[in-house]
């Protein structure tokens, strides 16, 4: 099990290793290059140094991203299954959907500001605006994608429609949708950061701002590094919830996905 | 009288196809009395399985009568327990469940339905399986798991549709004969399709024989052969002389 973890994140941690030794050294050798790029020894420093300012900022931050990440899945969710529901809903709301998505989002973020002010909200709104088409569309490709069979089957039993999307559709489309939040994941921290950037007390996204206007780049650096890690946690986060909830789906691939070794 | 289990008389049923009409059954006359045991046979594309969604209730017939125990006027659905082709069982369900999942629809409470799949599990030897998910059984299983899930939904009247088409012989013949024990134990009516006339011999009271499409019922033939089945039955004389004979039947059928 343990080996099996080395061989997964191993590669990659080594990689990163090396890049991070490379820069160090570049950083230390040329003094110009410290100044517009920290090096990860003075990242680091900056991190411990500020682990408090940090800390402070990560959990308004968090707060949004997570609240902001709910609020997505269950809109995500409720869209996906209004878009199943007839030929015409799919029809009447697809494309508004897909043109949702052409808005650039960082441009509502400051309306947002005027309509919710320095609160919360706005930003929540933002992650919310981020996150919920992934799921959504992931969600509803699941549905469709239902054993026309199995569809029949249940129809000779008698099942009504919402039998059928409780029974079997929504089950299957279980899969879909862990993809489709997997990916909301990852855009929901930088859906937080945009939304504050505009404007916010606190929150990581303002404090990489003062700390790039006071060009304390170091810092910058130590606010980036914490973001990456909040975005990996919710990652993981979301894996870990897949794995508990789809045992079957799990144990019935764990030979199949490609790129595996072999074991023996 | 008892009505039969289910009585068709004179089933047409066509669909369009582009602008043009497809003929698929032309007047089909059929009928399976109370737990009997009957076979359906024709050439591949022909329409049993367009016969079936009929009785299932889950397409209506263009002209003709179909009952389901003497009953016309009502739906047919959930009337008969239908399995299709593939064992379609839900991977995120373990055995057990699987078998429930008609009771599921019915609104059986779970822990009532449960009872009833755990026991029928153990009837028919599969409870060992009973927790275990659908990906770690063998098709063999597979095909006797979702036939367990067709007669827990109902156990008077089971629809089959070529449910061992897709096994090895030596798996298929151990699912018929397991087949044969379970139809006399649960005393169901059945109305099996298969392509395979010695499959048909082996299980069935009776043998209906349809025609290319358009489908036509070509011909009744009654299996003489005691009961219990056994599969070296199949080598004797008149289950020869019925093989043959219908076999000559289906190859002038065969068109391709």
């Amino acid at each position: 099990m343990k080996l099996r973890w080395l061989a997964n994140y191993g590669p990659a941690f080594v990689l990163a290793l090396a890049l991070a030794a490379i820069w160090e050294v570049a950083a230390q050798a040329n003094l110009n290059l410290a100044q517009s790029l920290p090096s990860p020894s003075a990242v680091v420093q900056a991190f411990v140094l500020n682990w408090v300012a940090i800390y402070d900022n990560t959990i308004p931050t968090l707060m949004e991203t997570v609240l902001g990440l709910l609020i997505a899945t269950v809109l995500g969710l409720l869209l996906a299954i209004v878009l199943d529901l007839s030929f015409w809903t799919r029809r009447a709301i697809y494309p508004w959907l897909i043109i949702s998505q052409t808005i650039p989002i960082v441009a509502l973020a400051p309306l947002m500001l005027i309509w919710f002010g320095f609160t919360i909200t706005p930003k929540i709104v933002v992650v919310m605006l981020y996150c919920f088409f992934p799921i959504a569309v992931a969600t509803a490709d699941g549905l469709a994608s239902a054993e026309p069979d199995l569809l029949k089957l249940l129809k000779s039993m008698g099942a009504s429609r919402w039998q059928t999307l409780w029974l079997v559709r929504l089950p299957g489309a279980l899969p879909s949708f862990f993809s489709g939040l997997r990916i909301a994941a990852t855009y929901s921290v930088t859906g937080a950061i945009a939304g504050e950037f505009v404007g916010a007390e606190h929150g990581l996204g303002i404090y990489m701002l003062t700390a790039t206007n006071s060009h304390a780049l170091p810092v910058v650096f130590a606010a980036i590094v914490m973001t990456a890690l909040l975005s990996l946690a919710l990652f993981g986060l979301v894996n870990v919830m897949e794995h508990l909830t789809l045992p079957w789906y799990h144990a019935s691939r764990a030979d199949l996905l490609p790129g595996r070794q072999p074991r023996h | 009288m008892q009505s039969p289990k289910l009585l068709v008389q004179g089933v047409s049923k066509s669909f369009c196809q582009g602008r043009q009409a497809l003929e698929i059954l032309r007047s089909i006359d059929l009928e399976v009395a109370t737990g009997e045991f009957i076979a359906l046979i024709g050439p591949s594309g022909c329409g049993k399985s367009t016969l079936f969604n009929l009785i299932a209730g889950l397409e209506q017939p263009d002209s003709g009568l179909l009952a389901i125990d003497g009953d016309v006027e009502h739906q047919r659905t959930g009337k008969a327990g239908y399995m299709p082709q593939q064992p379609l069982l839900l991977p995120w369900r373990t055995i057990e469940e699987n078998v429930l999942l008609g009771l599921d629809v019915r609104h059986v409470p779970r822990q009532r339905a449960r009872e009833q799949a755990r026991e029928l599990l153990q009837r028919f030897g599969l409870a060992d399986f009973a927790e275990q998910y659908p990906a770690t059984l063998s098709g063999g299983m597979r095909q006797r798991v979702a036939l367990l899930r067709t007669v827990l939904f109902h156990p008077h009247f089971l629809l089959l549709d070529e449910p061992f088409g897709a096994l090895d012989a030596l798996t298929r013949l151990s699912c018929q004969m397991w087949l044969l024990d379970l139809w006399q134990q649960v005393a169901a009516s059945v109305l099996f399709i298969t392509h395979d006339v010695r499959e048909a011999i082996l299980l069935a009271d009776r043998i209906y024989i349809l025609s290319a499409r358009p489908a036509r019922v070509l011909r009744v033939a009654e299996v003489e052969l005691e009961r219990p089945r056994s599969a070296a039955q199949l080598a004797e004389a008149p289950a020869l002389r019925l093989e043959q004979e219908l076999m000559a039947l289906l190859l002038k059928e065969q068109t391709v």
